[in-house]
């Protein structure tokens, strides 16, 4: 039965479409300025903060220095992270003991199955990686894989995210093409251009709803 | 709107409406007036009647077809068209091309629809006049059809033109770009909408403090002008052809 | 006036008109949108060039609707996505039924979804012993209040904080009254996140759906998207099947105006590509993702040039919040899931002209839409096309010719004919300045002069005026 509806919606939109008179619009592609690095990283970051994120510029190699110091006294206790990628490995080696009021790093073994109740309700923050930054929209592109979950940058309450001011591109247009995108989607590719919010009581701005409410981005360079 | 506006012409056509034709004369007769004032003739052929958007806008597109067809063979020198309206200027200028499309006059259409200027934008662009007034001073505020406004794209040319008088005031209605709530038979169709719409408006001509309402097309004035008579809101409207002509040949 | 309606639309009418905490609530919401559209697209000429670029895109992908939805099913497939395809809403109701059935699940999470507002797929489930519970956060209101969406963006828009508390003080057990935004957002946070992390089924819609790659696209702000398609077991996209783009660089520009137009952002908090459930050895993420694919009546309404623009939509609402009709009435007055000026050439055509065709005449035809669309969807002319079609017995609409109401033709055709005939003209005008002042108040004249004064007749017309003043004739 599915498949006879299938054949008849395409018989129908066959039909339709032979009778041609799309009067498609003659729209030579758009074209956006191009800014250079050191303005992508600056439009990056002021996109970003507009809408609540924080973003720390910090040479490459004082970037788990750099998150220490911003995490003092926040009070969490536990954040995962992924310890096989480039970001991991260097949090875990920079970053010593969970001392000062800093959380604990630490990671879940197996799938979800085994660790769902922990990470809905133990854990407090997230390190991950941003695979790009989007400058002139002020986005970024996560692309979570084996290594790095795609939860880890959703369910906890704070998302730590670190991005190379090297991988920032213009535009989305500009990340997709140049990124070659369309050689090998991930199973869930994902711009992210703060922390969760909504407006749909009375169009009032609250942050925080279903995703983290704080959203904290180290762009090394 | 147009990119490119024809230098002064000898002559032109005066396309009255019907709107004009039955309740507001004296503004036509303005519009004439201003055009001959500048040193060019009008004609208006007596043969003329409406430019068929009621019937086109109601779902009776045949009708305003044939109303439309005696328009064109009743205009045919290659004079401008001068219309007193940004609403039925947008019929003949945006709508006859699509209104005459698979029709054998569909060319005479397009050459008739690029003839088509509304008054002001005419006044504005094409006759570039100057005006000196000679009234008293006084407040007024603007409304802009939704088709001068969307169609034409003429009403900062309406405004300008005000703008020019130096004893008037300007005052803009906070919500200038909304429809008055007439919208031909949507008025009679969707009383009750219509109904609010126009009180939404006349609130916020009475916000203004202006003590007249200045207009491009009858069909709004006469909805706005009618609510506000019946609430006796002690504000008058004027088509703006009658305001000019008024101020500046006192 | 129009007695064939499906629905009491002019009741509804009277009903919101009358209803002043809805209208303020109405007035100071779509102000506030429009406002805050205008604020991101400050360059027009920037603006025309963008949404020229969406409508061709848009026109491209119907042109080649069949090709791009097979492309679409054969990616998805290579993915892992298992694919449905639904003539009607009773059929696509079923196959989410059927997959809920299959995994044993008495509770689904549900995103933000349009079209499963137009299949009544919460009814559906409810009946058939299954929880759907609304995750985004104005449709978790309305949810509660047992409503539906009133706006395509912002479902919840015809509420104030004061009626959202009492809402929720009322409906979720152990809730004190707040109206702080913030605090009730909290509450329902709260609630929510124990569904998340309990529920095995979640459903979503699709904003775009791209032929090339297989990838889904959801945009959202809160979150709630990205739980309902990540955390539970299965995940469950419906769409519309007009949503299809051709390629990936179809997408920015696409979304850039979506968002701007919806909600004057330059991108939301999230935008969500979906390609494939859980690979082997990744840690999460569902492991059946299935796309239910929706025809009912789209592909009807691609089969003519004029009509079919109205699938050029994108969804974002924006008509809504600058129509001057529907920021005065709301959206529940429209009766169908879709409301305001995309509502009014949508449904007709879905429902048939003869349940729904009313809908056509709730337009003043002031192009305030038509001016905002990012799609450049022409919908005043879509209108006036349907009202024709209403009265026109030869038409192609389903309900076509429906009011084919011998008066009003007549009336048009007395008009046609006076119009044509200058002398028939001039006498008729003569007639309404004699007669005009004691014409009866009764038709149309009594329903215009309830709030104005009865319009006045010159006593000469401007063809005798001009006459008179020597304008030559030609």
């Amino acid at each position: 039965m599915n498949n006879n509806a299938r054949e008849r919606i395409f018989a129908r939109l066959r039909t339709a479409v032979a009778k041609g008179d799309f009067n498609i619009p003659d729209a030579p592609p758009l074209t956006w300025p191009s800014a250079n690095a050191a303005e992508r990283v600056a439009s990056l970051k002021q996109k970003l903060e507009a809408m609540k994120a924080e973003v720390y510029v910090t040479p490459s190699g004082e970037w788990v220095e750099k998150l220490r110091a911003v995490l003092k006294g926040r009070n969490l206790n536990r954040m995962l992270f992924a310890p096989d990628t480039a970001v991991g490995q260097a949090l875990k080696s920079g970053w010593g003991d969970a001392n000062g009021g800093l959380p604990e790093l630490f990671t879940f073994d197996g799938t979800v199955e085994a660790y769902r109740e922990e990470l809905f309700f133990k854990v407090d923050a997230a390190v991950t990686t941003a695979k790009a930054g989007i400058a002139d929209t002020g986005a970024l592109v996560l692309w979570p894989d084996e290594k790095e979950p795609r939860l880890s940058s959703l369910v906890p309450p704070v998302h730590i995210a670190v991005l190379s001011a090297a991988d920032i591109y213009s535009t989305f247009t500009e990340a997709v093409e140049q990124g070659k995108w369309a050689d090998g989607m991930p199973t869930n590719a994902l711009l992210i251009s703060g922390p969760s919010k909504t407006a749909d009581i009375e169009l009032v701005l609250v942050f925080g709803v279903h995703g983290p409410s704080d959203l904290i981005v180290m762009i090394t360079e | 709107m147009r990119n490119h506006y024809p230098d002064k012409p000898k002559r032109v056509y005066f396309f009255g409406t019907c709107l004009i034709d039955m309740s507001y004369p004296e503004a036509g007769m303005a519009g004439i007036r201003l055009i001959r004032r500048e040193g060019v003739g009008v004609i208006f052929p007596q043969a003329q009647s409406c430019c068929g958007q009621p019937a086109y806008n109601s779902g009776f597109p045949e009708e305003a077809r044939a109303v439309a067809r005696k328009q064109l063979r009743t205009f045919p020198a290659d004079y401008p068209i001068v219309v007193p309206s940004g609403s039925c200027a947008g019929m003949m200028k945006v709508h006859y091309p699509h209104l005459f499309e698979g029709d054998p006059e569909y060319d005479a259409a397009c050459r008739f629809s690029d003839r088509v200027f509304e008054l002001t934008e005419f006044l504005v662009h094409v006759l570039k006049v100057r005006l000196e007034d000679r009234g008293e001073p006084v407040t007024v505020t603007w409304h802009s059809s939704c088709h001068a406004l969307r169609e034409m794209g003429v009403t900062e040319d309406s405004k300008r033109l005000i703008r020019q008088l130096k004893n008037v005031t300007l005052k803009e209605l906070e919500r200038e770009n909304e429809c008055c709530g007439f919208g031909g038979t949507f008025s009679v169709k969707q009383p009750e909408i219509s109904a609010a719409m126009v009180a939404d408006k006349v609130a916020d001509v009475r916000g203004t403090g202006a003590s007249r309402l200045i207009g491009g097309d009858c069909g709004c004035l006469m909805n706005i002008t009618g609510a506000m008579g019946k609430k006796s809101v002690p504000v008058t409207g004027q088509h703006i052809a009658e305001f000019i002509w008024e101020r500046t040949n006192g | 006036m129009d007695n064939h309606t499906g629905f009491d639309f002019r009741g509804n009418i009277r009903d919101a008109l009358g209803n002043s905490q809805l209208r303020k609530n109405l007035k100071f919401a779509m102000t506030a949108l429009a406002e805050k559209r205008r604020a991101i697209f400050t360059d027009k000429a920037r603006f025309e060039e963008m949404r020229t670029t969406v409508n061709a895109i848009r026109k491209r992908s119907l042109s080649k609707l069949p090709e791009l939805l097979d492309r679409l099913e054969k990616k998805c497939t290579e993915n892992g996505i298992i694919v449905h395809w639904a003539e009607t809403t009773a059929e696509a109701n079923d196959t989410v039924l059927s997959i809920v059935k299959q995994h044993g699940a008495t509770a689904v999470v549900k995103g933000k979804s349009m079209v499963s507002e137009e299949m009544h797929l919460n009814r559906f489930l409810l009946g058939n012993q299954v929880e759907p519970i609304e995750t985004d956060l104005g449709e978790f209101i309305i949810q509660l209040a047992d409503e539906t969406p009133s706006h395509i963006i912002v479902p919840a828009i015809h509420k104030n904080r004061g009626e959202v508390g009492k809402l929720f003080s009322e409906k979720i057990p152990g809730t004190p009254y707040t109206d702080v935004p913030e605090e009730l957002t909290e509450i329902a946070r709260a609630e929510l996140r124990r569904k998340y992390y309990e529920t095995p089924v979640g459903i979503s819609g699709v904003n775009m759906a791209v032929a090339e790659t297989g990838t889904l696209c959801l945009v959202e702000n809160e979150g709630n998207g990205r739980m309902c398609t990540t955390a539970p077991d299965v995940h469950i996209a419906i769409m519309g099947l007009e949503k299809v783009v051709e390629n990936l660089t179809d997408v920015p520009p696409i979304l850039r105006l979506l968002t701007g137009s919806a909600t004057g952002q330059l991108i939301t908090t999230y935008f969500n590509m979906i390609t494939s459930p859980r690979k082997a050895g990744e840690k999460d993420g569902p492991k059946e993702v299935h796309l239910v694919i929706l025809d009912n009546g789209r592909s009807d309404i691609l089969a003519d040039p004029e009509l079919r623009q109205t699938l050029l939509c994108i969804r974002c609402g924006t008509c809504l919040n600058h129509c001057p009709v529907y920021v005065r009435i709301g959206g529940h007055a429209y009766h169908y899931t879709y409301p305001g000026p995309i509502g009014e050439i949508l449904t007709p055509q879905m429902e048939g002209l003869e349940t729904a065709g009313t809908l056509t005449t709730a337009s003043s035809l002031c192009n305030a839409c038509s001016e905002v669309c990012p799609a450049m969807i022409p919908i005043p002319d879509l209108i006036r096309r349907l009202r024709n079609e209403s009265y026109d017995t030869g038409g192609s609409v389903k309900g076509h010719g429906y009011k084919a109401n011998p008066l009003e033709k007549v009336i048009w055709k007395g008009w046609e004919l006076v119009n044509r005939h200058p002398g028939l003209n001039a006498l008729s005008t003569k007639m309404a300045g004699v007669f005009g002042p004691v014409l009866p108040k009764a038709g149309p004249l009594k329903a215009w002069t309830r709030v104005r004064n009865r319009p006045t007749f010159a006593k000469k017309s401007l063809h005798e005026l001009v006459k008179e003043e020597g304008v030559s004739d030609e």
